[in-house]
């Protein structure tokens, strides 16, 4: 009795302590000043391991061992050692990723989306090289768009090097389902309205949506659309507030849209939100390009004449970009074998083995189009001449505690939606999350 | 002879000491020791700015996270997973121990075939939640499994979303939590005055009137003196998804309630059942009266067990709604996403204290009363 009294009271200072503590918290911590290191560029042959950290498994996979299979006969020296933990998009990987970089123990270079979700993660801290003489050294100045290398770095370097490219802003449709109901594919989400009233009325769900990520894929589409291609920039970098009228809009937009969309949407994976659309239930669906690996060698449909796509409403001549990217951490035990790998990375037979396996572009303007089906070599076009902003559900354009708390704000607004509300929260995870000081 | 033994006993006693120390050292450091770090990582800010540099600043910040999850603007989600929890704990434990019990007196009866009945009710708790979780996951999509059962009978398809509504019941504004939960105190010491005066004891007829009068007190206070735990207005309530889930988890740890009954109800002996019988009771009243009453230690420790499972349900809901879907949120998920995808360690932690202390507020009392039991035993 007499010990659990000392407990108490022991436990009661230190809650008293607490709170009297409690008011020096104003102070924000500072990132730690930034002392950038280059990579190192050397003509020595490297040799050792190369452990090579991915979430590409299943699909996937064989694009990495193909990718592997270059560098392999490249440097034969090397013994690549395919580290990949499973989980979509990386949830499983990034977690056992951020405990080995904490424990100290890096891979000599890790998969990661280009943009943000590298910078304001691990360059912020302070844990990745500059790649610079190595996009230098390379060409890849030349080769890569400018508009892409503006996100994938920042004024103290360049930090990743795209091996893919995914465009998100894609409607995708079937052409035959549509002749059937009368209707054509939108252009703006005016032209949507109108044709998902005629769509309603014939018992078919407008727009097929799936789990909270894709609804944040969704939002950003509908954000480029509503604001134009220099406003959704300027919202990244701090130019426009979150409670601009025209930011509150898009939410608006964005609610009027939802009401067109399938209830079951939070059970639903982005395969079965498409397959709403393949077997017309549903007519459209808004997903980034892996949906057309998925049309053209899961479902096996023809590109053109099976399935349709168009930019999503309001954004022709606007390329969302998203890319799956390589780094060069900090303290790594080879850094000569994580050069050699960027550099197959980044070149024009890497990126052109691995990606008409994987289903996406090359990052390069110069790739050989003759590999890649209809749909990726429309897409290929399109990144060549298009305007190329980053995506929010991807990573290019938020970090990741922005990306983390944006899904919480969606679900609120998905039950409430309330236009407004939505806004202000953004803003207020904005502020946390140093969106755009 | 009595020095010798003495030495014995003392090199008996080294001897202990050497084989527990490192057990003793490794549970200090790895349980205790990474607790104490979790709680004082829960009051610095680590996670901002450079939160996964090589040497984070981190700043003290006291009791700043806990009230940011408690009334900060963009904490809902937490709150609400709080709210779920609740839901989660309660309906888990009635649910499971009315289905295992009701499962138990039907195989106490004696049926042909009990052992198969029993290996069939039993399964389930050898499945692991994520497995159980894609099960149910499957049964329970909205155009399939559990929702078309209905047809088979010739009528219109089922379109309740199970893991996926968004509706919610007996809601209520989190503004007012506070004046709720001294409401509900209220009530609990009303009824146990109602007790008192109903045995006439008096000196708890005294303890709980003034128990009952201070949280009456109490409540009027926060709903009327105080501002509002919130400054603007946040609905909670009972969400209809998370229905789905509470039904798996209930299927997966029904049958092992129903072996912990089972064994109680076969340790009745014979004899009492017969003399009922004698007495005239009926079956029902056997169980009400008698069996029930009879086995109260098994209900306690099927409560103690059971009630902390709610708390770590995180692979089942994982698997089964996925972690964005904040209807069926739950605390230990928002930890996960806050911590390994947002890097907020700091919010992560504290977090995770506050499920400490949950999982406290099941274990604590039952390791009072095994103490107790132990001591008078």
């Amino acid at each position: 009795m007499k010990k659990s009294i000392g407990l108490l009271i022991v436990l009661s200072l230190m809650v008293s302590a607490g709170l009297f503590a409690g008011g020096q918290e104003e102070e924000k911590a500072p990132a730690s000043p930034m002392d950038v290191e280059q990579v190192v560029l050397t003509d020595k042959a490297p040799s050792g391991d190369l452990e090579l950290f991915s979430w590409w498994a299943g699909d996937e996979a064989p694009a990495l061992e193909a990718l592997i299979k270059v560098y392999e006969s490249k440097y034969p020296n090397v013994n690549v050692i395919n580290a990949t933990v499973t989980g979509g998009s990386g949830v499983n990987a990034k977690a056992v990723l951020k405990t080995r970089m904490l424990g100290g123990d890096p891979p000599e270079t890790f998969q990661v989306h280009a943009g943000q979700e590298l910078i304001g993660t691990w360059v912020a801290a302070n844990r990745m090289l500059d790649l610079t003489p190595l996009f230098e050294e390379e060409g890849w100045m030349d080769v890569f768009p400018k508009d892409l290398i503006n996100l994938i770095g920042t004024d103290k370097g360049i930090w990743s090097v795209p091996v893919n490219i995914h465009r998100s802003n894609v409607l995708w449709y079937i052409p035959d389902n549509l002749k059937k109901w009368g209707v054509e594919a939108p252009k703006t989400w005016d032209d949507f309205f109108t044709v998902a009233e005629t769509l309603k009325s014939k018992g078919v769900v407008p727009l097929a949506v799936a789990q909270t990520w894709t609804v944040n894929h969704l939002w950003e589409s509908v954000a480029l659309g509503v604001l134009g291609a220099d406003d959704y920039d300027a919202l990244w970098n701090g130019e426009i507030s979150w409670t601009d009228p025209r930011v509150v809009k898009v939410w608006e937009t964005f609610g009027k849209i939802l009401s067109y969309t399938n209830t079951d949407a939070a059970s639903l994976s982005w395969q079965q939100a498409t397959d709403m659309v393949v077997i017309g239930d549903a007519a459209f669906n808004v997903m980034g390009d892996w949906a057309a690996g998925y049309l053209s060698t899961t479902l096996n449909i023809e590109p053109g004449s099976g399935y349709g796509w168009a930019p999503s409403p309001d954004t022709s001549g606007v390329f969302i970009f998203l890319a799956d990217s390589f780094g060069c951490p900090k303290g790594t035990n080879n850094p000569d074998a994580t050069l050699s790998w960027l550099k197959v990375c980044g070149s024009k037979e890497g990126s052109d083995t691995f990606n008409p396996l994987k289903g996406s572009i090359s990052a390069r303007t110069d790739s050989d189009l003759s590999l890649y089906n209809v749909y990726s070599q429309s897409a290929a076009k399109d990144f060549a001449k298009d305007r190329i902003v980053g995506s929010l559900a991807h990573g290019v354009v938020a970090n990741e505690g922005f990306m983390n708390d944006f899904s919480t704000v969606m679900e609120m607004f998905l039950t409430s939606r309330n236009a407004q509300q939505a806004a202000n929260a953004c803003q207020a995870i904005a502020i946390q999350n140093g969106i755009g000081k | 002879m009595a020095h010798s033994k003495k030495l014995k006993n003392r090199s008996d006693m080294v001897k202990a000491i050497l084989v527990l120390l490192p057990s003793v050292v490794l549970v200090a450091v790895f349980v205790y020791g990474f607790i104490f770090n979790t709680i004082y990582v829960s009051l610095t800010d680590w996670g901002q700015g450079a939160g996964l540099a090589e040497h984070p600043v981190k700043h003290w910040v006291g009791l700043g996270n806990y009230r940011q999850l408690f009334s900060g603007f963009i904490y809902g989600r937490f709150r609400q997973d709080l709210v779920n929890t609740f839901f989660y704990s309660v309906i888990l434990l009635v649910g499971t121990l009315f289905l295992g019990f009701l499962l138990a007196v039907l195989l106490d009866r004696k049926i042909r075939h009990e052992g198969f009945y029993r290996t069939i009710f039993l399964y389930p708790m050898a499945l692991s939640f994520i497995v159980t979780g894609t099960i149910w996951r499957w049964l329970l999509a909205p155009n399939g499994g559990l929702n078309l059962l209905p047809t088979f009978l010739g009528l219109k398809k089922g379109e309740f979303l199970w893991i996926s509504s968004r509706k919610a019941i007996l809601t209520f504004n989190w503004q007012h939590l506070l004046s709720i939960l001294f409401f509900i105190a209220a009530l609990v010491f009303l009824m146990l005055l109602l007790r008192a005066v109903r045995n006439r004891i008096h000196r708890k007829m005294v303890i709980h009137s003034a128990l009952f009068s201070s949280s009456l007190l109490l409540c009027a206070i926060s709903r009327w003196l105080l501002p509002p735990l919130l400054p603007f207005e946040e609905i909670h309530g009972f969400n209809l998804a998370t229905l789905g889930i509470l039904l798996a988890a209930i299927w997966q740890y029904s049958g092992y309630t129903m072996a912990l009954y089972l064994a109680g109800l076969r340790g009745l002996p014979e004899s009492i059942r017969e003399s009922s019988r004698m007495d005239g009771a009926g079956e029902f009243t056997y169980y009400w009266k008698i069996a029930i009453p009879n086995i109260k230690p098994i209900t306690l420790s099927a409560v103690i067990i059971l009630s902390h499972i709610s708390l770590k349900m995180f692979d089942l809901i994982y698997a089964m709604a996925g972690a964005d879907n904040a209807n069926t949120g739950h605390p230990s998920v928002n930890m996960y996403l806050t911590t390994f995808r947002a890097n907020q360690f700091a919010m992560g932690a504290a977090i995770a204290v506050i499920l400490f202390i949950m999982a406290a507020l099941f274990v604590i009392p039952y390791l009072m009363h095994s103490h107790k039991q132990r001591r008078e035993g």
